[in-house]
């Protein structure tokens, strides 16, 4: 057995799901995406270490998402549970890459680590940021099949 | 004030073109993408047409094209690590090698102004210098491994065996032969980010580098002996940044190129927008230019732009790239 990063996580409640209103139903209306509908899809990616979810370990917040649809932008702040996390790049791809499959290809996303949660900071927030390294990453199989993991939908007790 | 147009689309790959490189004599456009194909542009009339599509040579991206002084040769640099060199006989495109040694990720290939060398640069943090052969074979010269991460572009000067190499660790580092083997003889530091391209002015004696830090820097070579009295050491120039231009992209630049028919410089970004820049006129030109944007497209492609550069042989012509796909072909016109 692999040693975890962080054995004994703090795990948080997760939130209830949104109330669709009618006219969220109604396709006649435009309706913009906003940090709830990107908190949604990220709030369920599955920790790589634990059998949690990101939001569970409050590893991503709705605070931490701020979206701005007219400018096309999605901007995302994730706090690795502990301070030294080796999983943190992992975690941030997968955010990444689930954006990058289920938001319109204008958004431009930004994902980095709250300022101040990671030793590492830096590097894994130039890491992420470079796209021609993101591209490099999801073309090697291991890797994607790794964030895939992250990204598979668990059934929810 | 001038304006950039667009005057033409060229579809066809079916994933993100990450580069576009003119032939010297611009009569040919070469793209390359995810798609893991090149493709080679012509015109036919008043239209560019796709005149082949290069595949099989690569097992994942290509990353980018370049191609040789005299127009028979490209070469293709692939994520798979390895170098694609491609001939031209006859109108076809045929694989003459396929050039291993990179460790992973090759970026950027660029072949010197005598075409007999051709470096490449990989995120295994070195650049090759391959030696090529009378018989058409591809030796490696010298492997540089003074860069600290990986390195994006290589570049060689446009008439001197000086080569120009840029990347992750920020910074700028330039390379000549030094009794039998090459070295890097200087390593210009000033941006706060990756730099993801440079590009020689015509005469070389100026370097243009972009950066994620969003902006674009103007480096000035000052000779040994130089009226500035800027202080050299054993022989070798000196490179000082002399302009700074920022404010203008407002995510990482791409690619910069630096026109050999005008004083025009171009860049691209990750804000999808296309800038040109002329300098302006001032006391000091050598030692404090000034450089103002004369045309700006914002949302020239739907998605981020990689790739820029000027036709070598037609005045205001550009071609581009993207990840949405599409290579576009632009004219920068005077408005009334």
């Amino acid at each position: 057995m692999v040693s975890l990063d962080n054995a004994n996580p703090v795990v948080f409640l997760r939130r209830k799901e949104r109330h669709v209103l009618p006219e969220e139903e109604d396709d006649d209306v435009t309706d913009k995406f906003d940090s709830r509908e990107v908190f949604d899809l990220i709030r369920v990616i599955n920790d790589p270490e634990h059998p949690l979810t990101l939001e569970e370990l409050n590893v991503v917040e709705e605070s931490n998402v701020k979206v701005d649809d007219d400018a096309n932008a999605v901007y995302i702040l994730f706090t690795p549970t502990i301070p030294h996390c080796s999983m943190a790049t992992l975690i941030g791809l997968s955010i990444r890459v689930k954006l990058l499959r289920a938001l319109p290809s204008r958004f431009k996303v930004d994902v980095k680590i709250s300022p101040g949660t990671h030793d590492s900071e830096h590097a894994v927030n130039k890491q992420l940021a470079d796209k021609e390294r993101v591209a490099a990453a999801l073309e090697n199989s291991h890797l994607l099949e790794v964030v895939n993991q992250c990204l598979v939908r668990r059934a929810t007790g | 004030m001038q304006s950039l147009q667009e005057a033409q689309k060229l579809s066809g790959h079916t994933e993100r073109v990450w580069c576009v490189s003119w032939n010297p004599s611009g009569t040919l456009l070469a793209s390359c993408s995810s798609d893991k194909t090149i493709r080679i542009w012509g015109k036919e009339g008043e239209n560019w047409v796709c005149k082949s599509v290069l595949t099989d040579a690569h097992t994942r991206t290509v990353r980018s094209v370049s191609w040789s002084p005299c127009g028979q040769y490209l070469a293709a640099a692939s994520f798979d690590a390895t170098t694609s060199v491609w001939s031209r006989k006859g109108g076809e495109f045929e694989c003459l090698a396929t050039l291993e040694g990179h460790e992973n990720e090759v970026k950027s290939s660029s072949w010197a102004c005598t075409g007999s060398l051709l470096a490449t640069c990989s995120r295994d943090k070195s650049v090759w210098i391959w030696e090529v052969t009378a018989d058409e074979e591809f030796e490696c010269a010298s492997v540089m491994s003074t860069h600290t991460q990986d390195v994006k572009r290589v570049k060689w000067h446009p008439t001197k065996e000086l080569l120009a190499s840029c990347g992750y660790d920020d910074t700028v580092r330039l390379y000549r032969e030094e009794s039998d083997d090459w070295e890097c003889c200087n390593t210009l530091k000033g941006h706060s980010s990756t730099v993801w391209a440079l590009d020689f002015n015509q005469t070389g004696n100026r370097l243009a580098t972009c950066s994620a830090d969003c902006s674009l820097k103007i480096w000035q070579e000052y000779e040994p002996g130089n009226a500035e009295g800027v202080n050299t050491t054993d022989n070798i120039s000196v490179w000082k940044c002399v302009c700074t231009v920022s404010g203008f992209h407002e995510r990482p630049i791409y690619d910069v190129s630096w026109s050999t028919l005008e004083d025009l410089l171009v860049t691209a970004g990750g804000d999808d927008s296309l800038c040109v820049y002329r300098e302006v006129l001032t006391a000091d030109a050598k030692n404090s230019p000034k450089f103002e944007m004369v045309a700006r497209v914002r949302g020239a492609h739907a998605e981020d732009i990689n790739s820029v550069v000027w036709s070598p042989s037609e005045k205001g012509l550009l071609a581009s790239a993207s990840d949405d796909g599409d290579v576009k072909l632009w004219k920068l016109l005077q408005e009334a």
